[in-house]
């Protein structure tokens, strides 16, 4: 029956889908390790990982093409799919900061190591929390769980806020030290944009369960404009 | 394991045989059309001729003579049965078809599917006890209340037939339209199915033109011109029968020569329904 | 022009059997509003509920009320033939009339009702084929085909003109297109667009990227009821019901 293909198919997106989460939250994991073990070798090992996960991206695209083409999705199952497109989007995206962070420390690592006092693993391992939770949701069809991750998104802000008055000061008193600071404010950086693609993939998960765009501030229900009084009889 | 060229060569043997059952059928049936025409032809072309189909019969012993008045009576009673079983013929298939729903509907159905069945004699019988005795004289009116009776179940039958197989969404599209009902019966439902009704038409036409016996009594015969329909009217059928039981050989030739004659003009008709039928068929087969 | 329908408490049987259950509906002027649902839920019983067409069907009855515009359709002084001469129907299978030419067919419905001026009736014959983007096909062969030997696609859009010819305020169309390949479709779909304009449209499909395609607003039935009514892109993105939901999506029917 043509249903039961659609369905296999919805499965195999989401499947994929989770494959490639479980990729990038691994490259960042692995990138955040390079940084404070400053091991070169889980540095490359991250730039490895990254053709993995750019294939895994075109699989996907192709297949969430392929269902919406011949399979004519409405409603929900449409939503979840433009959602899976999004989601992957955002994903490849992780993966790409975690290589930028690793080229990062590649370059902290030529150099003496020094302590700027920024909790670095500290925000890591919340951007990773927000990637793993906000996947989670995704699995589940959990719309609560994807909006636990929006709060944390200021908590991060945060913390990238505070590290960039920290290290700024550090580059004006400390000028030899600049090129390290510098390094560590952009690995800040590139964290915060993870933690901003985690929120984009929560996000997602609110609109595809709930129908509700709820982006740049939209408001948490369902819209009720245009529509005549309801005409139903249940 | 049976051959499979064995198979098919029983199989083979079978089908021809069944073929030749089937066209020796065929030819039985056709034998004593074309027996019957050939006789007819063999004994009574010789005695067709100008005087024939224009003048009156001689009387008894005089040569010559014809049955001008009976061609020209037998269409002023069949005219006369027309008016009478067309109206109430279609009239009663519409009824059946479109309109009844119960029991009289039934009733109806039933009561044609008798008449249908009653005996030609018993009908003019019937019309006799019924029109000639209180008119007190027989009259070519009788005769044709007669073979109109007769074609009633025919058409009833056909024209109810037809209308049924007008497929209902003509109907319902007529009345989505806005028009009402008894307009959407006539003027698309019979419409359409106007060719078939025609075709049962002419053949209750073409069944009673050749009907003796419900004449006998009603419109009796008559040896002289007649156009009154009150008065006693010549047919050909009676006027061939009372030759063909009468002593004189100038009438046996002259009854060969009618029969003939009646034979021929009920095929000419037979062949016009044909003709009608092909072309009807061809217009509803579109659909 | 055309005209909004209001539907308050209408219930339908045949016989004994509950049809139609309470429908409540408010259909918007000069706009499609498509009637979706499975097999037997009684959208083509609701619609032959709007033009009394229900009613034709022995041992079927109607309760309730149903205005087009300030017209009662279910009044008293009403007759049903007065309202179908307002509400146009098309049917699923084209159904001409194979007794009648091409130009017969479309005045149909004036001359059977006695609007027999020749020139006039000219007019509206060339004005509905036009509507129905007929007209250029079949211009040179009115009067010399019938209207059986026209193509599917054809014959429907003959229907459409000959509903049209009566000028109605609103248009039933049931199934109208499910009988007919996909370029035709594609045209009577077409042509919807185009009646919007001037009629309302009410369409009865079971195809539902017909639905999402052609109709402003679409209402869910199921078993007799309606379940839910909306604009079509909420019904088709968000709907509020999960058996919307599940109908739409494939989940059932």
């Amino acid at each position: 029956m043509m249903r039961t293909r659609f369905l296999q198919g919805l499965d195999e997106l989401k499947h994929k889908l989770l494959q490639m989460g479980g990729l990038a939250e691994q490259a960042i994991e692995r990138a955040t390790e390079a940084y404070l073990k400053r091991d070169p070798k889980l540095c490359y090992a991250v730039f490895e990982s990254e053709t993995g996960i750019n294939s895994a991206e075109r699989e996907i695209d192709e297949l969430a093409l392929d269902l919406m083409a011949m399979q004519q999705p409405m409603a929900g199952d449409l939503r979840f799919i433009l959602a899976c497109v999004k989601i992957n989007a955002d994903l490849e995206r992780v993966g790409d900061q975690a290589v930028n962070i690793a080229e990062r420390t590649l370059d902290l690592i030529r150099e003496p190591e020094v302590d700027f006092r920024v909790d670095v693993g500290r925000m890591a391992g919340s951007v990773s929390t927000m990637v793993r939770r906000a996947l989670e949701s995704f699995v589940e069809g959990k719309a609560e769980v994807a909006e636990a991750v929006l709060e944390m998104d200021n908590i991060v802000d945060r913390m990238k806020d505070e590290a960039f008055v920290t290290l700024t000061n550090v580059m004006k008193e400390h000028p030899e030290q600049s090129q390290r600071a510098l390094d560590v404010l952009l690995i800040t950086r590139n964290l915060e944009r993870v933690a901003d693609h985690a929120t984009n993939i929560a996000e997602d998960v609110i609109f595809w369960v709930r129908g509700a765009d709820v982006r740049h501030g939209g408001p948490h229900h369902l819209q009720i404009d245009d529509r005549t009084p309801k005409s139903s009889n249940m | 394991m049976p051959n499979i060229r064995e198979l098919s060569l029983s199989r083979r043997i079978k089908n021809h045989f069944a073929t030749g059952v089937a066209i020796g059928a065929s030819v039985l049936v056709l034998a004593p059309l074309l027996a019957i025409f050939g006789y007819l032809v063999y004994k009574g072309i010789g005695s067709i001729n100008i005087a024939f189909l224009t003048e009156t019969p001689k009387p008894v012993g005089e040569a010559g003579g014809g049955m001008a008045n009976a061609i020209v009576g037998s269409a002023l009673i069949l005219g006369i049965g027309s008016l009478v079983g067309v109206p109430l013929g279609i009239g009663a298939g519409i009824y059946v078809a479109e309109i009844g729903r119960g029991t009289f509907a039934k009733v109806v159905r039933f009561t044609a599917d008798v008449l249908n069945g009653v005996p030609s004699i018993v009908i003019g019988m019937a019309v006799y006890a019924l029109v000639v005795i209180r008119q007190s004289h027989f009259s070519a009116g009788a005769g044709g209340i007669a073979l109109g009776i007769m074609m009633i179940p025919t058409i009833a039958r056909t024209t109810e037939e037809m209308l049924l197989m007008v497929p209902h969404t003509i109907r319902e599209a007529a009345l989505g339209l806005g028009i009402p009902q008894w307009r959407t019966t006539l003027s698309i439902a019979l419409r359409t199915a106007a060719s078939g009704v025609i075709t049962g038409v002419m053949l209750a036409f073409a069944r009673v033109a050749g009907e003796t016996a419900p004449l006998l009594f009603t419109a009796f015969g008559n040896q002289f011109w007649n156009l009154n329909p009150n008065e006693p009217t010549a047919a050909l059928p009676l006027q061939i029968f009372v030759y063909a039981i009468s002593p004189f050989d100038e009438w046996h030739k002259q009854a060969w020569a009618g029969s003939l004659v009646l034979i021929t003009l009920i095929v000419g008709a037979v062949f016009m329904v044909r003709l009608a039928t092909s072309r009807g068929m061809m217009k509803g087969a579109r659909n | 022009m055309g005209v909004g329908i209001e539907v308050k408490n209408l219930n339908a049987w045949f016989g004994k059997a509950h049809a139609l259950k309470d429908i409540n509906m408010r259909i918007p002027t000069n706009q499609a509003t498509a009637i979706i649902g499975p097999s037997g839920c009684g959208k083509s019983t609701y619609v032959r509920c709007l033009n009394r067409m229900h009613e034709t069907i022995p041992e079927a009855t109607v309760e309730g009320m149903v205005h087009v515009g300030d017209f009662n359709v279910y009044g008293r002084q009403t007759s049903a033939v007065d309202v179908r001469r307002r509400i146009g129907m098309v049917f699923q299978k084209p159904n001409p009339f194979p007794a009648y030419s091409i130009y017969d067919n479309v005045a149909a419905g004036l001359k059977l009702n006695g609007f027999r001026k020749r020139r006039e009736l000219d007019q509206v014959v060339e004005r509905s084929l036009g509507q129905a983007a007929l007209w250029d096909e079949v211009k040179d062969v009115l009067h010399k085909k019938s209207g059986a030997s026209l193509s599917g696609g054809q014959q429907q859009r003959l229907c459409i003109a000959r509903a049209l010819a009566v000028e109605p305020e609103v248009l039933l169309m049931d199934e109208p297109a499910s009988a007919l390949d996909p370029i035709s479709t594609g045209k009577i779909e077409e042509l919807i667009f185009q009646l919007k304009e001037q009629y309302t449209v009410v369409i009865v499909t079971h195809n539902m990227q017909q639905a999402a395609r052609v109709a402003d607003w679409t209402g869910f039935f199921l078993m007799g009821s309606l379940i839910e009514f909306d604009r079509t892109e909420r019904i088709f993105t968000t709907p509020s019901d999960k058996r919307t939901e599940d109908y739409i999506t494939g989940r059932f029917g």
